[in-house]
């Protein structure tokens, strides 16, 4: 069954958290991954591959430039999960 | 009529001999990059773990760097240079095509008349040349091979790219494989996804220059898709480098040590991760003091895990090289 926005915003937020070090609650729609929440280029890889494991959802580098916030990351997994 | 030919005879197996390296004597630390490009000493070191890296001075040729590196390999390998069958050279950075820089390199060496020719692939030149000096040992067209990967990468380094001006090093590496009684170099998982060329590549090519005038055409240099690459290196070489597990007969449980390509302490670290390589395996971290010295990587990451004691001779190491092509190469072998 298809994750809710809310269920993909608690995943990404584990995802980041074990990734990052981010406290959860920190991740939120608003957020931009590398101004505010200090996950850079590489880490926000680790990011991708994890979400695209735990979503079943593909995330192609092309597509991984445009993600720039938590709520882009969380749009692009509710649109294009399996 | 077809006459019978006398087929050639090799030896049952191979195994590395002796390892030998080559730094440049001019250290470049962080700062110095600093000069040309808008970033930090943290943002390099967060982004890469490159600390310092050695650039060659001008007496330090592609040539010059592999002699000191292959004399030291058949020294180590208790061996003299007339001895070597045939000398593969693994370089993108020796700006002369023709003649290979093998020949001269084995002029130099002493090393009588061996087969000599360089090879081209990247940052898995190592394990291509490897691969190459095993089948030449086992098939008996040679007794000793040398096999050198060497770059001068500073030459074809875009100091004012920030995303690359800090990767590269210069410097060479060299092992001399030999005939051995047991296996001592696993089976080779090799392979190259063209199709993802564009990832890392030269700027531009020579011809450009017949084309254009000199003065309008900024010099090559070497582009990479850092996310692209950082994707593939960690996610799809860690099952390159667990099939070379697999193949070898090795559990990660009895490997001593994990000698990748040092492209990047982070490429490193989650390589270690997505295998889920034991504590016990030592882990070869040359990139922090060498920077990314292409083909010439892993021998030089192997010489210093054994010169500084972290690794011993007869200890079991996984080693791969991925790079430009894209192309990749993993085996799994007993450190000389």
């Amino acid at each position: 069954m298809a994750a809710t926005q809310e269920e993909i915003l608690e995943g990404l937020a584990e995802i980041v958290n074990e990734i990052a070090g981010i406290p959860t609650e920190d991740v939120l729609l608003d957020k931009s991954f590398t101004d505010d929440l200090d996950v850079d280029s590489l880490s926000m890889v680790e990011v991708v591959v994890a979400a695209e494991e735990r979503f079943d959802v593909k995330i192609p580098d092309d597509d991984v430039k445009n993600l720039k916030t938590v709520g882009d990351a969380v749009e692009y997994i509710l649109k294009h999960q399996g | 009529m077809t006459a019978k030919i006398k087929p050639s005879k090799g030896a049952p197996y191979a195994r590395i001999l002796g390892v030998g390296g080559y730094r440049p004597t001019r250290v470049v630390p962080n700062e110095e990059i600093l000069k040309h490009i808008d970033s930090s000493d943290e943002w390099i070191r967060s982004r890469s773990g490159i600390a310092t890296r050695h650039w060659a001075g001008p007496d330090e040729t592609v040539a010059a760097m592999s002699v000191e590196a292959g004399g030291k390999a058949i020294a180590d390998a208790g061996l003299t240079p007339e001895q070597i069958g045939a000398v593969i050279v693994s370089t993108v950075s020796h700006l002369k095509q023709t003649p290979a820089v093998a020949t001269e390199i084995a002029h130099l060496l002493g090393t009588g008349k061996p087969a000599a020719f360089d090879i081209s692939a990247g940052c898995a030149g190592f394990g291509y040349g490897l691969t190459l000096a095993k089948g030449m040992i086992t098939d008996g067209t040679a007794e000793h091979v040398l096999v050198i990967g060497v770059e001068r990468l500073s030459d074809l380094t875009d100091l004012e790219d920030r995303a690359t001006a800090f990767l590269f090093g210069d410097g060479a590496g060299a092992v001399v494989v030999g005939p051995s009684k047991e296996p001592a170099i696993g089976p080779t998982v090799w392979g190259s996804e063209g199709d993802k060329s564009d990832t890392i590549t030269q700027t531009l090519p020579w011809d450009v220059y017949r084309e254009q005038d000199a003065a309008d055409v900024r010099y090559p240099a070497l582009r990479q898709e850092g996310q692209a690459v950082f994707r593939w290196a960690v996610y799809e070489m860690a099952k390159v480098a667990q099939q070379a597990l697999d193949e070898a007969g090795i559990s990660a449980d009895e490997l001593d040590a994990f000698i990748p390509h040092q492209a990047n302490m982070r490429i490193i670290d989650s390589m270690i991760k997505t295998l889920k390589l034991p504590e016990h395996v030592t882990v070869a971290r040359d990139v922090e003091t060498t920077g990314n010295t292409s083909a010439a990587s892993i021998p030089l990451a192997m010489e210093r895990l054994l010169a500084t004691g972290q690794a011993k001779s007869g200890d079991t190491a996984l080693v791969i090289g991925f790079g430009a092509g894209l192309v990749y190469a993993a085996t799994v072998v007993t450190l000389p």
